[in-house]
């Protein structure tokens, strides 16, 4: 936290020079304003880059912890390690390996042409005059596969606490397979899926790593500009009230999750 | 409700009537037989207990009638059908689990009304057949609570109510008083059989207490590994016992050898009468030694060995019992050939 309070003074300050990090405290709220004019686009293509990545990634993560939990048996604990270990790598060395793979010579964009799928997915916006490297779709693709293990593995410990006992009840009580699932499953499920969302959200949100490597200029994360206002254009201040903004944004998230858990923890009238 | 079922007492025989008939069931588990060849017919409106100790088989065979598990063997015909296959949602029965398995995120009133709606019944007669079933549990004015807002007993009346509400042909009831504490599954077991009388369903009971089995049905079946011993009442059971397993289950049990081949006697605790003047004419005796006195309140168990080594046991109230009776006293331990019962089995 201290780290943080520290960038409230600096968000109001002014560079002494163009030159140099040194800056003055002069309570210069404009430095809001300015960043959220010049950079609000940015930070809503973040959030929706994340939100995009975040949905595709419960799409492949909901089944996933479905199938470790209720018919993982035995393998169970290698099925998590099979989700956890590609994290315990670099995720720079992650984003270098998908460059690789999303490249013009590979194997992705080769299966896309053996499939004669090239058009469709160019007209669809997913690729870029046949290129995947420097799209959007490269930059969410990065990010899902860099959040899809803090999504499985909230929903695996929900689920886990689900007593299969309880899906017997529901059968027993003429549920069938699909009613037992929404019926039990799913609102059951749901306190390991707000947690799963906010741990993804708010790294991908936040990530440098795949709009730098994966993505074109026009694919930079609000992360990237934080950086860039930084190092290059020297003007701490204004990083340092960007990244609060972002911060606000998160808590914000984070807050809204939490109030939602504590009505459905209440008890009835 | 229904005291005497139609036909003998101890016959396995399916009548068409039958609510629940298991005809040569066996299921493996590996190499391990959970129940072998077992064949047991319940009628309409009967308490009918399955009883026995833990791993005899009695939960599966109860999770095989819900259709949880499938047998490897034999036929289960539910009302006449033959369900063998079907699907849990698919049978006319219900189960009432052992931790009783409520839906934690649900009310009360929505745990009942899950089975009615599942059989998309119309919103007002699940609010008639809710609210009724909650009359019958004692529980109307809880419906809006979640299940961990229950103590143990308010939950098992909920399980009870989840259950009924779907007017199934049967109700299954695995252990369903053994997460009780002892005075609650006294009150609660009263409350089983009021609630058994009042909706007049087909109770069948798994359960290894058999105080519970012996004074809630109308007949009982003892289980032992995987099969099935012997199909009675209560009183058939105790003091008629085919073998010394049933006997032993069912109390405390004198085994006296009889002849050469093996045979055994039972002569149940109770049936003693213990006296310093020896057996008169038309009773039998045996001379024995006082080992251990345990007062149990409303009757002394005296544990006492005979010439031979042979240990028994008799249980009477104190007022009965002759005075200053110490441990190693001598007397007479004597009994009325007529209370006593030859087993047809030997030792198991």
């Amino acid at each position: 936290m201290l780290p943080l309070l520290a960038l409230v003074p600096l968000s109001l300050s002014e560079p002494l020079s163009r030159f140099g990090l040194d800056t003055v405290f002069n309570g210069r709220i404009a430095n809001y304003l300015e960043v959220l004019q010049t950079y609000g686009p940015i930070l809503v293509r973040s959030f929706g880059f994340a939100a995009i990545a975040t949905a595709l990634g419960l799409v492949l993560a909901y089944p996933l912890a479905f199938a470790i939990r209720f018919r993982g048996g035995r393998w169970q604990p290698l099925l998590i390690g099979l989700v956890v270990l590609p994290s315990l790598t670099s995720y720079l060395v992650r984003a270098i390996a998908w460059t690789s793979l999303l490249g013009d010579n590979g194997p992705v964009l080769a299966l896309v042409e053996a499939l004669g799928l090239t058009g469709v997915l160019d007209g669809l916006g997913v690729l870029r005059d046949g290129r995947l490297l420097n799209t959007a779709a490269a930059v969410i693709l990065g990010l899902t596969n860099n959040l899809l293990p803090f999504l499985v593995l909230p929903l695996v410990v929900a689920m886990e606490r689900i007593d299969p006992r309880l899906l017997e009840a529901a059968n027993d009580l003429h549920a069938g397979p699909l009613r037992s699932f929404v019926q039990v499953v799913w609102p059951l499920s749901l306190p390991g899926l707000g947690a799963g969302i906010l741990l993804s959200l708010i790294p991908a949100a936040g990530d440098v790593v795949n709009p730098l490597f994966l993505g074109g200029p026009n694919e930079r994360m609000i992360a990237n500009t934080i950086d860039n206002l930084l190092l290059v254009q020297l003007q701490a201040p204004r990083a340092a009230a960007l990244t609060l903004v972002l911060m606000a944004l998160i808590t914000l998230a984070v807050l809204l999750q939490l109030r939602g858990r504590g009505i459905e923890e209440l008890p009835l009238p | 409700m229904l005291t005497e079922p139609a036909r003998e007492n101890g016959s396995i025989e399916a009548l068409p009537s039958d609510v629940i008939a298991l005809r040569n069931v066996s299921r493996r588990y590996g190499d391990a037989a959970a129940i072998e060849d077992l064949s047991l017919s319940i009628a309409a409106g009967e308490f009918f207990s399955l009883l026995g100790p833990s791993g005899c088989g009695k939960t599966t065979t109860l999770r095989l009638i819900a259709g949880f598990d499938r047998p490897q063997a034999g036929r289960i015909l539910l009302q006449g059908r033959d369900l063998t296959e079907a699907p849990p949602h698919r049978r006319p029965v219900n189960l009432v689990f052992q931790n009783y398995a409520l839906f934690p995120h649900l009310s009360v009133w929505d745990n009942v009304a899950f089975g009615p709606r599942s059989q998309r019944l119309t919103e007002p007669e699940i609010r008639r057949r809710v609210g009724e079933v909650l009359e019958v549990v004692r529980l109307p004015e809880l419906a809006r609570r979640r299940p961990h807002q229950l103590s143990g007993g308010q939950q098992q009346r909920v399980a009870l109510a989840r259950a009924l509400v779907n007017a199934p042909a049967a109700l299954l009831l695995d252990e369903p008083l053994a997460a009780l504490d002892p005075d609650l599954r006294r009150t609660m077991r009263s409350e089983l059989k009021r609630i058994q009388r009042e909706v007049g369903i087909t109770f069948l009971l798994v359960t290894h207490d058999r105080e519970e089995a012996l004074s809630l049905s109308d007949r009982l079946a003892v289980l032992h590994g995987g099969r099935l011993e012997q199909v009675g009442t209560p009183r058939q059971l105790y003091d008629h016992p085919r073998s010394a397993v049933v006997a032993t289950f069912l109390g405390a049990a004198n085994l006296l050898p009889e002849g050469a081949a093996g045979g055994l006697r039972l002569l149940r605790p109770e049936r003693l009468r213990l006296s310093a003047s020896p057996p008169t004419e038309g009773e039998r005796g045996l001379r024995a030694r006082v080992r251990e006195l345990a007062f149990q309140g409303a009757t002394v168990e005296v544990r006492l060995c005979c010439a031979d080594d042979l240990p028994l046991i008799a249980i009477d109230t104190s007022a009965a019992l002759p005075e200053n009776l110490r441990i190693g006293t001598e007397l007479w331990c004597r009994w009325d050939p007529a209370d006593s019962h030859l087993l047809e089995a030997s030792l198991p």
